[in-house]
């Protein structure tokens, strides 16, 4: 590894992404206001403004628009940057699914929210997890570090990939929190993330009669398109791993890829879970090992593509343990997605956090011993 | 062609395949009345009307779908439109 | 200056035997628009005619750089193309062809939002006054009294004047334009092409199966809109409004033709009264009294 000249400093999850952003040198921002995405797109106008950041930032009428300009860029070639959040995100919803059909590598950062009603700004996941399956690669951050980690691979995945790909962060836990960090310096991002080839997905250039979209002929065509999708979705599993090695061999830190591993040797039971918690769970984890309980976890850092692999490897565990700050009819989304692989019998969903209702380590300490001494009746538990 | 990663279209006739079997109706040029104006060429909105100044009007029956705005606006009448043999 | 026709690029920008309907008369302005900036524009179009007439891929039938785009986004899609042309040193104009309805209702927010940024944007509105690719539905451009297929006794409210509402944004050009004058469509395109920041031109394009009328009379149904002072062409540039020729003969009403001229050549209207007919001649003359004091009002400073 080499050294490297990082600029060790505080910063909040949401001025993290804005510093990434900064360091990645996107071409357009575009963005509309909402809590508490607010100060990633306050910061990154002002690095505008002051000339720190050579970029057009726009400033749109709503999300639906912040995720079409930021589209238009994308697809002339620009390197294109967008953030919002909860309700926003919802309205962004046609064009979220454009954008990932017209296969154009915009990054954007997910303040995770709830979503009303009532009106509240706290920390949950059924916004991000809500977009699972319209094409963006998501992904969630742990840390402030990670947020600012995470955000820079995105670009470099989005561009290889040519997935979009959206970079979650929990709300006030991560956006507002301030943590130490390093900051790489611009020249390992620059040897990370070259310019980005303006000619694909196409190349849309003046002069150059070319049309996507239209109606197709045959609607095989179209089919072809969505099957391309998803291999390239596949494909990207192995692009999040090289890429992040890569990253770490450049800036020293590399997270695991699809997944986190923590304590998985030697482990009975394992905890799944995502995001800002994790560090919560984490900590559960090892109190629960110095009482002698086999524990393990598997934090998910890509939920779409899903770490079917990775999460496989926890078969032949005795209990798996799945966190879901979500809620739907059907139970948790983590929870039936891990399911999905492992079988029901081995999962116990518990659905907590919601609302931003606070989950601490002693209160995962609690929910894990329970589900794996068998106590709790139902497969997905409400805390 | 390029490497696109997304289905992508590119200019060709007949997009909207043999237009011309759409025709009820057949433009017929009397090239004798024709002043040679471009009026037609340029209302048509098929472009199936080649023109230059100097060269009299030339239709293209594969794709004309026998609007018939050409003889409408032609000033001299030089266009007339005639039913499809068969109709 | 009218541009001489034989002067005008003959390039097919729309290529023979498209998707569109016989006699569309939004193919004709489609037309003037590759004629007047084919080498220069980058084109986004919503859902709309616009998107269908292109045909089916892998061909297309209009022979310009085009993005399909989501019915609300055209004018925030071309933003980010303009920026990204601009961030990139990519010489060109970002085009919105979009209908009525993808203007004036679903994506009127992103137009006004595209307007108030200055955005470099040329934002071409062709009017067929009514959701046509869905099937004659209303939409705020649809005229007061024509049939839709929502509408079915005829509209009951007025058309919504887009291009005075842009105008009032305090962007750099507003035209009116009709593809019965195709020079005059094609001089506001090279001129609006000129400045830098959000133009937009409302192009008025009969579509003969949304209103009733034999496909051959396409351009006679919008020259007659224009003569009988249905739609008025004007333009707003460097602060100054005014009429265009031939709109700027018929400031006085006597030289307009009657009304009926203009309605009797399209079934849309062939329920009107008498009495209603009348009214809409009254509304039409209020139309350019409103406009006249603006066009008074804007005038450039001495």
């Amino acid at each position: 590894m080499r050294t490297l000249a990082v600029l060790k400093t505080a910063l909040t999850g949401n001025y993290a992404v804005a510093h990434a952003v900064r360091l990645a040198k996107p071409h357009v921002i575009a963005a509309y206001p909402i809590t508490p995405q607010t100060t990633i797109v306050e910061k990154l106008s002002e690095f505008v403004a002051k000339g720190e950041l050579k970029a057009s930032f726009v400033n749109v009428e709503s999300e639906f628009s912040a995720l079409a300009v930021v589209y238009g860029a994308a697809m002339a070639g620009a390197r294109a940057f967008t953030a919002t959040s909860s309700h926003g995100l919802f309205y962004m919803y046609e064009m979220l699914w454009w954008a990932a059909g017209s296969r154009a590598p915009i990054v954007m950062a997910v303040v995770t929210r709830t979503l009303g009603p009532p009106w509240n700004i706290h920390d949950e996941h059924n916004d991000i997890l809500a977009i699972r399956d319209s094409g963006w690669a998501v992904a969630m951050a742990s840390n402030v570090q990670e947020v600012l980690d995470l955000t820079i691979q995105a670009f470099k995945l989005a561009e290889s990939a040519y997935i979009p790909v959206a970079v979650g962060l929990d709300g006030f836990v991560l956006s507002h929190t301030v943590e130490s960090i390093e900051l790489p310096p611009q020249e390992a991002v620059d040897e990370f993330l070259p310019p980005r080839r303006p000619d694909l997905p196409l190349r849309l250039r003046p002069g150059e009669p070319i049309t996507m979209g239209n109606i197709p002929s045959d609607d095989r065509l179209h089919a072809e398109h969505l099957k391309n999708i998803y291999r390239a979705s596949q494909e990207a599993k192995k692009l999040v791993k090289s890429i992040d090695a890569e990253y770490g061999k450049l800036v020293g830190r590399e997270y695991g890829g699809m997944v986190e591993g923590f304590e998985l040797e030697g482990a009975r039971y394992a905890v799944v879970c995502m995001g800002a918690w994790c560090g919560d769970a984490k900590e559960a984890v090892r109190s629960l090992r110095r009482e002698g309980v086999p524990v393990g976890l598997m934090r998910i850092r890509f939920v779409r593509p899903f770490p079917d692999e990775e999460v496989a490897e926890l078969s032949g565990m005795d209990r798996v343990v799945v966190f879901d700050r979500d809620i739907t009819p059907a139970g948790g989304i983590l929870g039936r997605e891990v399911a999905s692989v492992l079988g029901r019998d081995k999962v116990v969903n518990v659905l907590a956090g919601l609302a931003g209702v606070d989950f601490k380590a002693d209160e995962f300490r609690k929910a894990v011993k329970h589900a794996v001494e068998g106590e709790y009746a139902d497969r997905v538990v409400l805390l | 062609m390029g490497l696109e990663l997304v289905p992508v279209s590119r200019p060709a006739p007949g997009s909207g395949g043999i237009t011309g079997t759409w025709r009820t109706l057949r433009p017929v040029v009397d090239l004798k009345k024709c002043i040679d104006c471009g009026i037609c060429w340029l209302y048509c909105p098929e472009s199936v009307i080649d023109w230059e100044k100097g060269q009299k009007i030339k239709i293209d029956y594969t794709y004309c779908k026998g609007c018939g705005i050409c003889a409408h606006e032609c000033p001299t009448k030089a266009i007339e439109m005639a039913p499809e043999a068969g109709l | 200056m009218t541009v001489r026709i034989d002067l005008l690029p003959k390039t097919k920008y729309v290529v023979p035997g498209n998707s569109a309907c016989a006699g569309c008369g939004m193919m004709i302005g489609l037309k003037v628009l590759g004629m007047a900036l084919g080498e220069e524009a980058v084109l986004s179009i919503p859902a709309s005619c616009a998107s269908v007439v292109q045909g089916l891929g892998p061909k297309s039938g209009v022979a310009l750089p085009i993005l399909n785009v989501p019915f609300a986004s055209a004018a925030s899609v071309a933003t980010g193309m303009s920026e990204a042309f601009r961030q990139l040193g990519v010489k060109g104009q970002a085009v919105v062809w979009a209908g009525d309805g993808g203007t004036a209702d679903i994506g009127f927010a992103a137009v006004s939002a595209a307007a108030e940024r200055n955005s470099d944007v040329l934002y071409i509105m062709y009017d067929n006054e009514a959701y046509m690719n869905t099937g004659i539905q209303r939409s705020s451009e649809t005229p007061k009294g024509a049939w839709t297929t929502t509408t079915p006794t005829g509209k009951r409210e007025a058309k919504k004047d887009v291009a005075l509402i842009l105008l009032a944004h305090g962007v750099p050009y507003v035209a009116t334009a009709n593809i019965a004058y195709p020079q005059d469509f094609y001089r506001k395109i090279k001129r609006a092409s000129e400045i830098r920041g959000f133009k937009f031109i409302h192009l008025f394009a009969p579509c003969p199966p949304g209103w009733l009328f034999d496909p051959s009379l396409t351009v006679e149904v919008a020259r007659k809109a224009v003569e009988t002072g249905v739609f008025i062409l004007w333009e707003y540039d460097n602060g100054e409004l005014k009429l265009n020729p031939p709109s700027s003969a018929l400031v006085d009403k006597s030289r307009r033709k009657p009304l009926v001229e203009y309605l009797k050549l399209q079934g849309r209207y062939a329920h009107l009264s008498e009495d209603q007919i009348k009214q809409m001649e009254e509304e039409i003359d209020r139309k350019w009294q409103f406009l006249l004091r603006f066009a008074q009002a804007a005038r450039p400073r001495a």
